[in-house]
This record gives C-alpha cells, structure tokens and sequence, in this order.
C-alpha cells in the first residue's frame, strides 16, 4: 500500500514525460543561461512565456495524437 | 519577499478549491466503502488516514523553514509548476473534449461492484472497508498535503492560511457528504481544475523566478500577471485543441 501511494505521489508530478521534461529543462535554462544574457526582468518574463509555449505546445500535440 | 494579499487570498483560494477536488474524489469511494461494507470500517479508515496527514503535514510544514528560502522556492515552485502545469493541460483537453470528463457517478458504481464482489463481510471490523477507506485518503490527501505544504512554502505566514483554505474544503465536502449521501457529480470538477491549475502554474513560475534570482516588475502582485496569462492562454488553448482533434 505504502508503494501504491508513493507512486501515486509521484504521479501526480509527470504523466507525460516529454512535457515534464520541457518545464524542467526551461526553468534550468532560465536559471543557468538566461542571466548571461538578458537582464532579471527579462529572465523573469522569458521564464513565464517559455512555460506558456509548453503549456499550449503540448496540449495541442495531444490533441493532434 | 513581503507576504501581503496578493499572496494569501491567492494562497487560500488555490488550497481550497485543490482541496475540494481531491476531498470529492476521496468522498466518491469512501461512500462506496461505507454503503456496501459498512459505516464504521469506512469513517476509521478515513479518520486513521487524515491524522496521519495532519502530523505529515505538522512536521513537514515547518522543517522547510529550516532550508534556505531561495532553495525551497526553486524546489518547491518547480515541483507547483509541473503540478499545475498537469493540471491545467488535462484540464484544457477534457474542456476540448479530447480526453473524457471525470464521471463521479460512474466512479461510485465501479467502486461498489468491485467492493460488492470481494464478499468476506463480517460483523466486527472489515478490514477492506478500513484498507480502501485510508488507502483513497492518503493518495487524495497526500496531494492535498503537497499543495498546502507548497502554498505554504512561498514565504512566512502563508502555512495558516493554506491548510485553513484546506481545512474548510474538508469540512465542506464531509457536510455535504452527510446531507447529500451520495457522490458529488454535479461539482463542476474539471472547471475547478482548470481553476487551480492556473493559480498553481502562475504561484509555481512566481517563486521559481524568486528562486533564481528574477525581479519581477511589479514585485509580488506579478503573480496575479502570471496567473492572467496562464489563464488566457489556457483558454485560448482549448478551442485550438478542439480545431486540431
């Protein structure tokens, strides 16, 4: 029981993996690369936006599948 | 990062409607469990279940205020946003009709066949009943324990105000369970996932971006920006996804 809920728990963090994947890598991009290139107000709203374009980008890949 | 309210009405807000979600879901079986085996195997279940929460989130809660912030920032936004971000992307899909709607209903009558079908009833304690029982109320609870914890984490006060925010979801939906006696279908669930999958993305991308250094224009009332712009695009989203099916 006890690894039942353990998986679940992880579950509800990746169900897809290519899409858990993206959200990890741009917020590690965000955070290692971006402040050699654009000042925090940018990072932060380059951040934001990255995550917005996964978010659809996604969502309408499955829709096509 | 000053706590004001544009964080804890937010903070309350998303950790009672998640809550809400996963109660109902917990309710679903645990009336199954109490209809076809008995009450008393069902309340203990759900009571041992939701203690055993009560001290995971009382200890878990403030040991992260022993970890630097920043770093829980970062660790707990990201995990927020993969939360929310899963969320919010099942959420657009059912609205698209991609993927069907979560039917309580039909939830229920699976639950009570398969109890049914497991036979073995006995006057005293029914350890099915008592198994099932904690067993959906530590995996819906646990979620809601994440989430508390999580809204909880962002900075100094808000632990109180998420669990309060989770504490009366529970209390709604056990009073509504009692009055109702029969699973909560007509709760509009996926709209309130779509809901919390946008606070928790916007809440999620704001304390990452603390996490890692970024000025936010605006400071702290950003995550109300942050969580617009999910919510537009998540909206926009959905009649794209029903075009491109």
């Amino acid at each position: 029981m006890l690894r039942t809920i353990f998986e679940e728990f992880l579950a509800i963090f990746v169900d897809d993996i290519r899409f858990a994947v993206s959200i990890i890598a741009w917020i590690a991009i965000a955070g290692l690369a971006l402040p050699l290139m654009v000042n925090p107000t940018w990072q932060g709203l380059l951040l934001g936006l990255g995550l917005l374009i996964i978010l659809a980008e996604s969502a309408w890949r499955r829709a096509r599948a | 990062m000053d706590i004001n309210w544009a964080h804890i009405g937010p903070t309350v807000l998303a950790s009672f409607l998640a809550s809400l979600v996963e109660f109902v879901e917990a309710l679903t079986v645990v009336l199954a469990v109490g209809v076809t085996r008995g009450w008393r195997g069902a309340i203990a279940g759900t009571v041992l279940a939701l203690l055993v929460l009560l001290v995971m989130t009382a200890a878990l809660g403030p040991a992260l205020t022993l970890i630097p912030l920043a770093i829980v920032q970062l660790a707990v936004g990201g995990l927020l946003v993969l939360f929310g971000l899963r969320w919010l992307r099942k959420a657009i899909l059912r609205s698209a009709g991609i993927i069907p709607l979560h039917d309580e209903a039909a939830a229920f009558a699976k639950e009570t066949s398969l109890l049914r079908s497991m036979g073995g009833l006995t006057r005293g304690w029914d350890r099915i009943a008592v198994a099932t029982s904690f067993k959906i109320t530590m995996l819906e609870g646990v979620e809601v324990v994440f989430i508390v914890i999580a809204m909880g984490a962002g900075g100094s006060g808000l632990l109180i105000p998420a669990a309060m925010g989770a504490l009366v979801a529970l209390l709604l939906v056990v009073v509504l369970g009692l009055v109702v006696h029969r699973p909560l279908s007509r709760i509009p669930e996926n709209t309130l996932k779509f809901g919390v999958g946008v606070l928790l993305s916007g809440f999620g991308t704001f304390w990452v971006g603390e996490g890692i250094g970024v000025q936010w224009p605006g400071a702290d009332w950003s995550v109300l920006g942050l969580v617009a712009a999910f919510l537009l695009v998540a909206l926009a989203s959905v009649p794209a996804c029903r075009r491109n099916a």
